[in-house]
């Protein structure tokens, strides 16, 4: 299975360059783009479905306290987060004029914290994390994913790219092999889905939690045998831009539901 | 700890039968898993919980460890009068909660 995919991808990778003046090569066709949720169970889909059934709803809710707790909080800046952090989301990672960094949403909102609002920094995956970046990632909910990979951006893109094709871990396989070239075929009990960043923080079943996208690529990473990356590695912030892009067009879910 | 609480329809006749959904926020621990070195984490579920309306309990659950973090409780009763649910529920650590909603009965 993975050998043909495998030369095909090849060259394809070798085409892509060509027309990187105008555009990138997409390998699923924008007409084609599927949410995870759509190569989800029906028990799965109707969890998230009900705002209210669905636990990431936890999240957002916790988020909205602590948006509004304490002396500088969230709120005296932004006021109200459905207004002020509407779409803000889909422009994520982006890249942060004064330090030139690539930021995800979560490195956003802890920067936001230790340089303007005095706070503690936060954990990676601890729930205040989370429930704030669920707050503000669910005020974009239907709107289209559309970040940008110009300028200072584009080398970070151009290494997510690299990272998305090239073949890591003990499974030895990219995650092309699965995510452009195998979509929608079973991997064992599973359906392997496009692989898009449109739903987090997601409530995983198997997790029991929410969690973030770096989570969900350490278990990525986890299952083809490959060395998981520390949270906060540039290389997670990098292939998540990749995978915005590839992504783009594809409305935002936040929270998402998946087993 | 967050909790949600939905009544289901939200303005209820007298006599009709109201749904009511409980989602609380709790890791739900069954003891049976294992730290980073080997150690057991300690089980700690809600073992109780119970719905009380105006003052009259009207559903009691014991929780146990089959059941899944952040329990989703459903179950229904009769819209009486107007007045307040309150839900109260403990872990095994002994930590107790409770939440109130209102309930709007219409004629």
């Amino acid at each position: 299975m993975i050998r043909p995919a495998a030369v095909w991808f090849v060259a394809a990778a070798l085409a892509g360059p060509g027309i990187a003046a105008g555009g990138q090569e997409r390998h699923i066709a924008l007409g084609d783009l599927k949410s995870g949720i759509a190569f989800s169970s029906r028990d799965i889909r109707a969890m998230q479905e009900d705002d209210f059934s669905n636990p990431a709803m936890l999240w957002v809710e916790k988020g909205a306290k602590l948006w509004a707790a304490g002396a500088r909080s969230c709120a005296s800046c932004h006021g109200e987060a459905e207004k002020s952090m509407r779409g803000v989301a889909t422009r994520y990672p982006a890249i942060d004029r004064g330090s030139g960094r690539l930021l995800s949403l979560g490195d956003r909102i802890m920067q936001c914290r230790s340089e303007r609002q005095g706070a503690p920094a936060l954990r990676h995956e601890s729930d205040e994390l989370l429930s704030l970046t669920a707050l503000v990632a669910h005020q974009s909910r239907g709107m289209p994913i559309g970040v940008s990979i110009e300028g200072p951006a584009r080398p970070h893109f151009e290494a997510g790219r690299e990272f998305f094709f090239r073949r890591i871990g003990q499974v030895d396989i990219a995650c092309t092999h699965c995510h452009d070239a195998n979509w929608g075929k079973t991997l064992f009990a599973e359906t392997i889905s496009q692989g898009h960043p449109n739903a987090f923080p997601i409530y995983r079943t198997e997790w029991q939690t929410a969690g973030s996208i770096e989570r969900r690529l350490r278990a990525c990473l986890s299952g083809i045998r490959a060395e998981m990356l520390p949270y906060g590695a540039p290389e997670y912030r990098d292939l998540e831009l990749y995978l915005a892009w590839r992504a783009q067009g594809l409305p935002i879910e936040t929270p998402g539901v998946r087993r | 700890m967050a909790v949600r609480i939905q009544v289901v329809p939200p303005r209820p006749k007298r006599g009709e039968i109201v749904e009511i959904r409980v989602l609380i926020q709790h890791n739900m621990e069954t003891g049976y898993r294992t730290d980073m070195v080997g150690g057991v984490i300690p089980r700690n579920c809600i073992n109780v919980f119970s719905c009380r309306y105006n003052g009259a309990e009207v559903f009691r659950a014991d929780l146990s460890p089959g059941i899944s973090a952040n329990p989703l409780l459903q179950f229904h009763t009769v819209a009486e009068a107007s007045g307040e649910l309150e839900f109260s529920w403990m872990d095994d650590r002994g930590k107790q909660d409770s939440e109130r909603a209102r309930i709007a009965v219409s004629e």
